[in-house]
């Protein structure tokens, strides 16, 4: 116990501190800044395919003073394009909505539901959030780096990545060998604090949901980014020691012999590589998601979560299947049949058990008291907006239909759901129901509502339009947006498939909701940071009427976070069940839980039941 | 500081029941299950570049198998002086523990000089091919050899007289050289490791040995004879490029142990006085790791020099 409350400096407390919590909200806000600027480099994207050939407004000088030529006359050239939608996706993926959900929500809230005292090896959270942070940082610099930074995509496929000379990939692979061995520190950090850790009587069963989408999620980013890093040691061997694992036999380049870099290796080996961690990285992505809006869910329709065991069941299948489903990224490849008719098999069943948790989470609304709070909202959209995301991806997983649709607008739209108004919902309805945990405040009512409704009508008006353009064959990565293959280019006139005016509109009213989702954001800034000193102070401990540990702790909670020993007696979302007891004798009346709970907090032993309910 | 707050966290020493693990175990061997999945990468890529490669472009024999063999075995000694400091330390004898850490230590640093000789071998020895291929039968390491691959090679290999690590044919012609003098190696890599040993069996039974002295004589080639020269390093082929990454990050997991050990024997061993089991746990943990290294090293060794 650390009775003897010695004052830590300000470096001890803030910023090499070994408490979890505080380490959770590191990465809260830095993945939140990487998040930001992946949002900035997304709008200057979609402005210049709105726009081709004109020069972006207002910050255009800017542009062309930090990235020199490829930002000429503040216009973002194909290179430059192809730099910003690397950077784009290497952010939005490794640096922003991983570390938040599992470095920033894992951290602060798997101890503390599982009612231990913190992670199990603290300095090695610290740790692993500096090199998190040092990753990041690299990666941001190779901004400045001469020539630019990665300009790849963020697979970063080898016969483009080596025979681009400029020093922006290099930069790329050090700063993903950093990110990498930071995950792999956490992941082994929240395994062993899962496994060890649980308070007395908290058995597998009775974990929450969430807990167990972060364990599951720990074994994919422990098993599958070691593979990227091998092919990160690799590239990197190419790239310094003039190796050429990924370069095949006589390469020739736009007429150029590539005999210098080039001989003996494979660029499939690379990719194979990457998306043996690329596949699993997706369910990295929605995992936790999941058990956050179950834990949402929980909370605001009042009654246990339908199907629990199923749930569980289901995100060790996606676990275990989700290694073995790389190769349908590859079928542009040209895969042999067998191969490919494995992989569309795996692709086809791992959709299964990712329904069945959507559906227990739709079942779980049936009778229930539904509060429609803020993170309620953002929970509950969850679930159509992750379902498109899904759906839309079942064509992919056919080597017949993803040949079509691979390389077109088709699957931006359809993975972005399952990320933005998917992964990101999720994570605001998360930090919107766990603020007043951390903080003591309530944050703005009005101005979640503003932020959802605003997010959500934006984040369809971006990606619907996607899908559309796709299906009428818009290419995926041209930085005119395919003015080039219009029909407003006189040369394309009567050529069948050529895109016409109302497909190459949608990208305006693409550009103009990324300006308003961008705007839409600004409720939530002001709120957080708002409320964090002038938000509405929590009425008691557990404002939600929430059942499991977390909420049954001092707030914020301190150091060591229990007060007294915690020990387990039930279920993770005993909600109404004692509530229905009373019900039987007389009607109380809905929604006052304050005076009449309705729930069980999981360390309420199980003797008072009677104390409160006689039979 | 430190102390009362790892005090709070259960299991850091003592077992927890139902896993019969404390965490640090757990934790590393989480570790090791990553590293498994790194090294598994690599030796997939190892197996997936060696499949693909042209008939008769995979090297053998370059490599030195009775240097490695012996390192293997003072890597092997390693773990097992290792495994008794744990056990001298269960039984609570320190010094005991301290004698077997410092041959741990001796073998680790022995490990890694040899392996660094083998390195710098590797640096000065050169592959030069040459514009016009040599017919087999006028090739120092394929003459008189009638299993040769090819009717016709283009490369000699060998160590070149004079010339130090990491020459290239610029930096040959930058600083003025007009020719150089190599000792072909005894056998070309072309013939393959059974090839190799037939031939050598046949040597011994016929001429008594007398091969190795001719295979020593220089052999003299204008630069602009060569069309290309590389020592035996990751630029070489894809053999070396998979040599080296390989046996680098092997070698820099050995230095992590190095370090690690020395911690342990040295500052970090003020805890056997205060937690005499904490500090035991910590050596069978580094252990642990310690036997991991030796085995990617043994699995290495096969894949890399014998296969």
């Amino acid at each position: 116990m650390s009775s003897e409350t010695h004052e830590l400096g300000f470096l001890r407390k803030y910023v090499f501190s070994l408490d979890h919590k505080v380490i959770g909200i590191q990465y809260g806000i830095t993945s939140l800044s990487f998040v930001f600027v992946g949002l900035v480099l997304m709008m200057l994207m979609r402005w210049q395919i709105a726009n081709p050939g004109e020069a972006v407004p207002i910050v255009g000088g800017l542009l062309e003073g930090v990235m020199g030529v490829p930002a000429a006359e503040g216009k973002i050239s194909p290179d430059l394009y192809n730099m910003f939608g690397a950077m784009h996706g290497t952010i939005m993926i490794f640096l922003g909505i991983v570390p938040l959900v599992f470095g920033a929500f894992g951290n602060y809230l798997v101890p503390l539901q599982i009612g231990a005292p913190d992670m199990a090896f603290p300095k090695l959270n610290m740790f692993s959030y500096h090199l998190y942070l040092w990753g990041g940082l690299v990666m941001l610099a190779s901004f400045l780096a001469p020539g630019g930074p990665a300009q790849a995509g963020w697979t970063s496929y080898p016969p483009l990545t080596t025979i681009i000379p400029t020093d922006g990939q290099t930069y790329w692979i050090i700063a993903m060998v950093i990110i990498i061995t930071s995950s792999l520190l956490g992941s082994i950090n929240v395994i062993t604090t899962v496994i060890q850790l649980r308070a007395p009587g908290m058995t597998w069963g009775r974990l929450p949901f969430f807990v167990w989408t972060e364990f599951v999620t720990a074994f994919l980013l422990l098993l599958s980014f070691p593979p990227l890093e091998s092919g990160a040691i690799l590239q990197f061997v190419d790239r310094i020691f003039g190796a050429s694992f990924f370069m095949p036999h006589d390469l020739i380049v736009s007429g150029t012999p590539m005999a210098d870099v080039s001989g003996g290796g494979s660029p499939l080996l690379w990719q194979h590589l990457f998306w043996f961690l690329g596949h699993p990285e997706v369910y990295v992505l929605v995992l936790a998601p999941m058990g956050i809006v179950t834990e949402i869910f929980a909370n605001n329709i009042r009654k246990p979560i339908w199907g629990y065991p199923a749930m569980v069941g289901s995100i060790l299948t996606i676990g275990f299947l989700s290694m073995v489903v790389w190769a349908h990224h590859m079928f542009m490849t040209g895969m042999g049949s067998n191969i490919s008719m494995f992989f569309q098999t795996t692709t086809t069943v791992i959709s299964i058990p990712s329904v069945i948790v959507m559906t227990c989470l739709l079942l779980s609304l049936w009778g229930g008291s539904i509060r429609f709070t803020v993170p309620m909202l953002f929970a509950i959209t969850f679930l159509p907006m992750f379902g498109i995301g899904g759906l839309t991806g079942i064509p992919m997983a056919f080597n017949s239909t993803d040949t079509v649709l691979h390389d077109s607008y088709y699957i931006i739209g359809h993975f972005h759901y399952l990320v933005a108004p998917g992964t990101l919902f999720a994570v605001f309805g998360g930090i919107y129901y766990w603020f007043p945990k951390a903080t003591g405040r309530h944050m703005s009512v009005k101005l979640g509502h503003a932020h959802f409704w605003g997010s959500l009508v934006c984040m369809n008006l971006i990606f619907f339009p996607m899908l559309v353009q796709g299906l009428a064959g818009m290419g995926r990565r041209m930085s005119d947006g395919g003015a080039n293959y219009s029909l407003a280019n006189p040369s394309n006139e009567g050529v069948v498939g050529a895109l016409s005016s109302t497909i190459m509109g949608l990208n305006v009213l693409i550009a103009w909701s990324v300006v308003a989702l961008a705007l839409f954001q600004l409720p939530f800034i002001f709120n957080f940071f708002y409320s964090i000193v002038a938000g509405e102070k929590v009425e008691n401990d557990n404002p939600w009427g929430a059942t499991t540990l977390e909420w049954q702790t001092p707030t914020p909670p301190p150091h060591g976070n229990f007060a007294e020993p915690v020990v387990v007696y039930r279920k993770a979302y005993d909600y109404s069940l004692h509530f229905k007891a009373l019900h039987a004798q007389e009607a109380p009346e809905w929604g006052s839980v304050a005076h009449l709970p309705d729930f069980e907090p999981q360390n309420l032993p199980v003797s008072a039941e009677t104390v409160g309910a006689p039979e | 500081m430190s102390h009362s707050q790892h005090e709070a966290i259960p299991y850091t020493t003592e077992v927890r029941e139902d896993t019969g693990l404390y965490n640090g175990k757990l934790g590393m061997w989480l570790f090791l299950a990553s590293e498994v999945m790194l090294f598994g990468g690599l030796f997939s890529a190892y197996v997936f570049l060696r499949l693909g490669a042209r008939p008769g472009e995979w090297p053998h024999g370059l490599l030195n198998i009775p240097i490695g063999t012996f390192n293997t075995l003072v890597l092997i000694t390693s773990s097992l002086t290792v495994a008794m400091s744990w056990t001298a330390l269960k039984l609570g004898d320190f010094q005991t523990y301290r004698k077997y850490q410092l041959v741990t230590l001796a073998c680790a640093v022995g490990f890694l000089a040899i392996k660094s000789f083998e390195y710098y071998d590797k640096f000065t020895h050169y592959e030069v091919w040459l514009k016009a291929p040599l017919a087999a039968g006028e090739h120092p390491g394929l003459a008189g050899h009638a299993a040769a691959p090819d009717a016709e090679v283009p490369s000699v290999i060998g160590h070149v007289e004079g010339v130090g690590p990491f020459e290239t044919l610029a930096s040959l012609e930058e600083a003025g050289a007009t020719s150089i003098t190599i000792h072909p190696d005894k056998y070309h890599y072309r013939l393959t490791a059974w090839q190799q040993a037939e031939r050598t069996m046949k040597e011994a039974s016929m001429e008594g040995g007398s091969a190795g002295a001719e295979a020593h004589e220089g052999l003299t080639i204008e630069l602009s004879k060569i069309a290309r020269l590389s020592a035996l390093v990751p630029r070489h082929s894809t053999f070396f490029a998979c040599y080296f990454t390989l046996t680098a990050l092997h070698a820099l997991h050995v230095a992590g142990g190095i370090v690690a050990f020395a911690w342990l024997l040295w500052p970090g061993a003020r805890m056997w006085r205060e937690e005499p089991e904490r500090y035991t746990n910590r050596i069978e943990v580094t252990g642990l790791f310690w036997h991991f290294v030796d085995l990617v090293w043994i699995f290495l060794f096969p894949t890399l020099y014998l296969l």
